[in-house]
């Protein structure tokens, strides 16, 4: 039996099937003004309670101490509440979720207190000369606005430059052996540069100053700091292109084959090319991660206080070294003047690492978009 | 078919079809040699840490023999006769590594959690650059936050812990010193463990397949009892290979430990209570003073100590990740 659709019957039989008698349809994912009541309710309950005994009744105070009750005291009522108007099973859930998003939302709270704590301090001593002169003749009493970090600067620019130099053809050719190449040492190769990503950095220090100073005999220097550099950039590079090559589409690879050309063309002419916006990423991680090792550097390039232009001899400054060298002269006492430099040098490190950084993000953003 | 093409068979035909070679060029092997040693640099460097900290370090070996592993003390000028050993430094290296492990362990999966279930699509890729970006910043810069800014706060939950709870023995203390003890060390360097065992897991946990997660919420599950049915089981290998990961950077963790630990040589199991150490932070506070010699030697041997027990530690945790059913596909 067929029905026809325009048979005005037919139609008011299948309209009146099709809506139940009064019930509004539900929607499980969408948003319920009920479910914002109870989540807010919760909460200010649960902070007028907390305030009540912990601020009146009971002796204590203290502002983490506070929070820490407040949250714990929120969950309790708000699974309570939830149990009595949903059920045990759908409290439980809404309550992992709320205690999962505290959690994941509370990581923020040190960053940006590191953030403003180090801008905050940084500022004190902050002037233009900081950038501009070195700390000859400048002893630890002498007004922190004295000296500069002229020297650590151009020393950082200079080992991080040499040590890109380099860790990055390295670590391409090791991704591009891991991904391209893909021979039988595949294997071993990713778990070696997933070893080396574990190497600590002092370590790194260890093995150059043993190698580099006391086998080959060359003294302190700006270079011996960069071979340091190299060794932790160089898993970070080779982990991040392998990803970024794996990226690339096979069927590029295969048609650039299918033209006839030769391996190490096709990776040197379609591949690479390919992902260089994502290699240029891998790049400043590296780099980000590099500029702000402190630990290889106290072994290899000692630290100065006087500007040295050249990094293959005698000690040389660095901005992470600066810092951590004015922070030993502090001997902890805040407000000190070296105290100040070292945070003024601090505020300097963690602006380099965020232009990194933030550069980083908007190449892989623009690789993303491109696929 | 025209006759040229029929002409052009036949003396094809005549000849058989053309061979192709599989032998590649020579351009073709030079790069996959040149490719190959680039892949084998990792090994040699690897190799060459082992070998030259094993040979600097010979003759605080020699000097010392197993005791190095045993002894405590560690005098400031070593001779031929002096007992020193790496027991309390790698004690407390352990310690702050538990501690930091103990707190980011549960963070860094809650988090991964939400940004691989809970979180708005849109919010997704924001947050992991947070997360990068907390492992983005400098040990030092943790260290020098962890020392002024967070450590008169974490005093006052030391002296909380300690009159509160202080019936189990490990936040007992002996005299009610909480400054630069290995609980501040330990909170420290668990900031910077999360980012490195969020990522991991982040990546293990939004490899669930879908059609098991979607089968568990048509069966009526609730999010929670389908995170708990499908996801953790299926990213346990992800959780623990990202823990250890976690381990073999908390282990290694120098400057900021350096920072905040006031050194001690006796091993105590009071957490709470003021002074540690750690393998990484002794090799830096002690380097500029041992220079040359037989202190230059032991600390040679410190350091490699600290790096056999990461890379095992490393290898083990790439080892669970690589071979875990979740973690099929995914690098670490």
């Amino acid at each position: 039996m067929s029905l026809d659709v325009n048979d005005p019957a037919v139609r008011a039989e299948t309209t009146q099937r099709e809506a139940p008698p009064s019930l509004p349809p539900v929607r499980p994912g969408a948003l319920r003004w009920n479910d914002v009541a109870v989540f807010l309710g919760a909460s200010v309950s649960s902070l007028c309670l907390v305030w009540l005994v912990y601020e009146r009744l009971a002796p204590t105070s203290g502002a983490l101490g506070f929070v820490i009750c407040w949250v714990l005291t929120f969950l309790l009522v708000y699974w309570i509440v939830e149990r009595e108007l949903e059920g045990p099973l759908v409290a439980t859930d809404r309550l992992v979720a709320v205690g999962i998003g505290i959690v994941a939302v509370s990581l923020l709270i040190p960053l940006v207190s590191i953030l403003v704590y180090i801008v905050y301090q940084g500022l004190h001593a902050l002037t233009v000369s900081f950038f501009l002169r070195d700390m000859t003749g400048v002893g630890p009493q002498q007004s922190a606005k004295a000296g500069g970090a002229a020297h650590a600067i151009v020393g950082s620019l200079e080992q991080v430059g040499i040590a890109l130099m380099i860790s990055v053809p390295v670590g391409i050719t090791a991704a591009v052996y891991m991904n391209e190449v893909k021979g039988n040492l595949t294997r071993p190769v990713r778990m070696f540069v997933n070893a080396m990503s574990g190497v600590p950095s002092i370590v790194a220090g260890l093995f150059i100053y043993a190698i580099w100073l006391l086998q080959f005999h060359h003294s302190f220097s700006g270079f011996a700091a960069a071979l340091a550099l190299s060794i932790l950039m160089l898993p970070t590079v080779a982990r991040t292109a392998e990803e970024v090559l794996r990226l690339v589409p096979d069927g590029l690879r295969e048609a650039s084959l299918a033209l006839g050309s030769p391996e190490w063309r096709t990776t040197w002419s379609v591949v690479l090319p390919t992902a260089r916006s994502g290699l240029v990423t891998a790049v400043i991680l590296g780099m980000a991660r590099a500029v702000g090792e402190t630990a290889p550097l106290i072994m290899t390039s000692f630290g100065t206080q006087t500007m040295n232009w050249n990094p293959f001899s005698g000690p040389q400054q660095s901005l992470p070294l600066f810092v951590w060298q004015q922070y030993q002269l502090g001997g902890g006492a805040q407000g000190a003047p070296a105290f100040l430099r070292a945070f003024t040098g601090a505020f300097a490190l963690i602006i380099v690492v965020l232009i990194l950084f933030v550069i980083a993000r908007l190449f892989g953003r623009s690789k993303l978009s491109a696929r | 078919m025209d006759d040229a093409s029929g002409v052009a068979t036949s003396t094809q035909d005549d000849r058989g079809p053309r061979s192709i070679s599989r032998n590649r060029t020579r351009a073709d092997r030079a790069y996959r040699g040149i490719a190959l040693a680039g892949g084998m640099v990792t090994f040699v460097v690897l190799f060459l840490i082992g070998l030259f900290l094993l040979v600097r370090s010979a003759s605080a070996i020699r000097v010392a023999g197993w005791r190095f592993f045993t002894t405590a003390g560690w005098p400031p000028f070593l001779t031929e006769h002096s007992q020193f050993g790496i027991a309390a430094i790698v004690y407390y290296t352990v310690e702050i590594a538990v501690i930091a492990l103990v707190i980011a362990v549960p963070v860094s999966i809650a988090t991964a959690l939400f940004i691989a279930e809970y979180a708005p699509r849109s919010l997704r890729r924001p947050l992991t650059s947070l997360v990068d970006l907390l492992a983005a910043v400098p040990s030092l810069i943790y260290g020098l936050w962890g020392f002024f800014f967070l450590q008169p706060k974490l005093i006052g939950v030391s002296l909380w812990l300690n009159t509160h709870l202080g019936f189990i023995p490990i936040f007992q203390v002996t005299e009610k010193l909480f400054r630069s003890s290995p609980f501040i060390a330990g909170v420290v360097v668990s900031l910077m463990v999360v980012p490195i065992s969020t990522s991991v897991m982040r990546e293990v946990f939004s490899q669930t397949p879908q059609g098991e997660k979607e089968a568990a919420l048509a069966l009526g599950g609730t999010r929670w009892g389908m995170i708990r049915a499908v996801v953790l089981p299926f990213g346990v290998g992800g959780m623990i290979g990202g823990a250890m990961l976690g381990l073999g950077r908390a282990l290694g963790e120098t400057i900021a430990v350096a920072i905040i630990i006031s050194p001690i040589l006796v091993i105590s199991p009071h957490i709470l209570q003021s002074g540690g150490n750690s393998v990484a932070a002794w090799i830096a506070l002690r380097f500029s003073e041992s220079s040359g010699g037989l202190g230059l030697s032991a600390l040679m041997a410190a350091g490699l100590t600290l790096f056999l027990l990461t890379l095992g530690v490393n290898v083990i945790a790439s080892f669970i990740v690589s071979r875990s059913r979740s973690g099929s596909g995914i690098e670490i």
